[in-house]
């Protein structure tokens, strides 16, 4: 018979302490725990991500591109559009965009590329191409940080063939700790957050690695120069 | 829920006969070890942090109650919901309460192993529930009505003439006479069919690789996005998680990140790790509008001060089956566990009981080789040993083998006795095998000599040879 929550919380509460043979932890030590989640201590970080910003840029997208992604660095921002719209046509893919409603993504021109049929939203299953607004880029291993919100909707990572991440040079970041540290000052943590390398893959089929299982087939990835144009192209 | 772990020598038998499942290991021996030497070999630090994600369990395992409150209370302040369950069957019903309180006809579910610890597939579909499984190898298992071989590789033991035929019976709506040119083809079928389902779901049910106390996530890693698809399209999403998995922060949490991909497939990172926080928020497009978690207990609390209490420092990577010997002879489903290998010989008698699961700690040579590898330095062997004078004390081996064990316990604890039998037992077998130098067969040992001969001793003990040669000198 099922017992009620609070009772069988209470009996596996109870079971672990006398386990640890304890009762509930005395104050001191409690409080102790309190200020190690308050404080959230960093452990062991790899030494190769102490670069400076230029050089971390440069490992991002080594490691993205490691994993199947493809990167463009595009030094002025209002290249963007005509950008996609390039990518779209060598790829032979639709020209039609489901795009995040993020300032930075709805300020774009897109009507520069007068082919490109765009709505701003969440995906629905029959978008082909995504393009996103992504919050970091962590170089540790060519990781994008993807958090849900109003302004970037989680569908738009997971249901289109193909997705676009648009990203700032400042917004590459080392390991994944600085990337939390920025998420944390923004306002901590969204209904959801993925952290996702590379296009979507599965080598269940005799251990042979074919991209595209149930996400993304593609992703591209695209980094900004911060300043307007004024020359970070690396 | 258990099958057939008592069966452990009959499955290991027939496995080490089966043509495509021995066919399907040689395809994975070699690169199970070198993918992950490989990428340990590109992370200098991998030592350092193998000690340091010991460390972080330890702590958590150390304050387990407070840090699963601190979580819970979190959850619950992000709108979600936590249910606290002792037992399997308890997790079940809580799972179909949800199900039938919103009206559930389809649930999609990502990749859990604690789903197949509760048997929630048979629950839900005895219940008017279907659940379908969405992560390519279930997907295939599901169909199969097989149970999972590996932790992470499910499917592992089919070849690809078993996915061609398995789908062309179970995709009758489309045409019979498709061509699967590439194993592509087979992945983009499933994409296909599952897609749909994705979308038909009014439930996603997934697992979870970690609980975070700080902020009262849920994390699962992926490669495929199935889970993600899962969690993200359904109106409720159902966590499937036992209370082990917590783990203080986001800091520790991307610290045994950084060990699992490495250790399971010798990724850098998986492609997807998808932290979940409660349910969908003021102003979000998409994200499901309820968000429960199950939290099971089913026998990992009575570990916890135990001699099996580091087993709960593990994070099902499968670096110790990758690596194992006795694994990689008889594959997963051996084991009659959905935990197989050495991870499985000491969890399954910690969760189903050492009446059921006795023989699994016994399938190994203690060669070390599973520690050696094991991301957060869990002592496998040391554990498996214990279950062995476990199952000795409480009489669960055959009568043959606890006399076997005990006459030979009497003699090594007696060193004269030792080397007097020994000197015999030597000269005996010298001067028998004198004649062709090696025996085909021997008494009680039948099973050994069926494979190979026993050398024939040449009739002098190490000891006495060894004296004789110090005497000389």
């Amino acid at each position: 018979m099922k017992q009620d929550n609070q009772a069988q919380r209470a009996a596996i509460l109870g079971t672990i302490r006398r386990g640890l043979g304890r009762g509930a932890l005395p104050a001191d030590q409690a409080a102790m725990l309190r200020t190690r989640l308050d404080a959230h201590p960093r452990h062991t970080i790899p030494a190769r991500v102490a670069l400076d910003h230029d050089a971390l840029i440069e490992l991002f997208i080594a490691n993205a591109t490691r994993e199947y992604a493809t990167v463009q660095r595009l030094a002025d921002p209002a290249d963007l559009p005509a950008h996609v719209a390039g990518y779209l046509r060598e790829q032979n893919l639709p020209a039609e965009l489901v795009i995040a409603p993020h300032p930075d993504l709805e300020d774009a021109n897109w009507n520069d590329a007068p082919l490109l049929a765009h709505r701003f939203g969440r995906a629905q299953p029959s978008d082909m191409v995504s393009v996103q607004r992504g919050f970091a880029a962590i170089a540790e291993t060519g990781t994008l940080m993807l958090p849900s919100g109003q302004r970037s909707p989680t569908t738009l990572n997971l249901l289109p063939d193909t997705e676009i991440v648009v990203l700032r040079d400042s917004d590459v970041v080392g390991p994944y700790e600085d990337a939390f540290d920025r998420l944390r000052q923004a306002g901590g943590m969204p209904r959801n957050v993925m952290l996702v390398t590379g296009p979507s893959r599965s080598a269940d089929i005799e251990r042979t690695l074919e991209l595209g299982a149930h996400g993304p087939r593609r992703l591209h990835i695209v980094l900004l120069g911060d300043a307007g144009g004024d020359g970070a192209q690396g | 829920m258990l099958n057939t772990s008592p069966d452990f020598k009959e499955n290991s038998r027939r496995a080490m006969q089966d043509a495509g499942l021995q066919k399907a290991l040689d395809r994975a021996r070699k690169p199970f070890a070198q993918t992950r030497a490989a990428a340990v070999a590109r992370l200098p630090e991998f030592e350092t942090l193998r000690e340091t994600a010991k460390g972080i369990k330890n702590h958590t395992l150390a304050n387990l109650d407070v840090y699963l409150e601190r979580y819970a209370e979190q959850v619950e302040a992000h709108g979600g919901q936590v249910h606290w369950c002792r037992t399997a069957e308890d997790a079940r019903a809580a799972v179909l309460d949800i199900c039938r309180r919103v009206g559930a006809k389809t649930v999609t579910k990502g990749k859990s192993m604690i789903s197949e610890e509760i048997g929630l597939n048979e629950h839900l579909a005895e219940n008017g529930v279907r659940p379908v499984e969405t992560d390519l190898g279930e997907y295939i298992l599901q169909i199969r009505g097989e149970a999972p071989s590996h932790i992470i590789g499910p499917a592992f033991h089919l070849n690809r003439e078993d996915w061609e035929a398995s789908f062309r019976a179970a995709h009758t709506h489309l045409p019979a006479d498709r061509v699967f040119h590439e194993k592509r083809d087979i992945q983009a079928e499933a994409r296909a069919v599952l897609r749909e389902q994705f979308i038909a779901a009014d439930v996603g049910i997934t697992g979870a690789n970690f609980l975070i106390a700080e902020t009262g996530s849920s994390v699962i890693v992926t490669n495929e996005g199935n889970g993600d698809l899962t969690q993200t399209l359904p109106r409720v999403h159902i966590v499937l998680a036992s209370l082990e998995k917590i783990v203080p922060t986001l800091e520790d949490t991307v610290s045994l990140l950084r060990v699992l991909a490495r250790s399971a497939t010798g990724q850098e990172f998986s492609v997807y790790t998808t932290f979940s926080t409660g349910a969908k928020r003021p102003g979000d497009p998409d994200g499901p509008e309820e968000y429960h978690v199950i939290l099971l207990d089913n026998g990992r609390s009575n570990m916890v001060g135990t001699e099996f209490q580091d087993m709960l420092r593990c994070i099902r990577c499968s670096a110790c089956m990758n690596h194992c010997p006795v694994y990689l002879t008889v594959g997963g489903h051996a084991y009659g566990s959905m935990y197989s290998g050495p991870m499985g010989s000491v969890l399954t008698p910690a969760i189903f009981g050492a009446e059921q699961a006795h023989l699994l700690p016994t399938a190994s040579t203690f060669c070390g080789k599973c520690e050696s590898v094991c991301p957060m330095k869990i002592p496998l062997t040391g554990m498996m040993r214990h279950w062995r004078e476990r199952a000795f004390e409480r009489h669960l081996a055959p009568a043959t083998t606890r006399y076997g064990i005990r006459g030979w316990g009497f003699v090594a604890r007696r060193p004269g006795l030792y080397r007097g039998v020994a000197r015999i037992a030597a000269w005996g077998l010298g001067m028998m095998g004198r004649k062709r130098g090696r025996f085909g067969w021997l008494p009680l040992a039948g099973a050994w000599t069926a494979a190979r001969d026993m050398p024939a001793p040449e009739g002098e003990t190490f000891f006495a040879r060894y004296a004789r040669e110090q005497r000389s000198r």
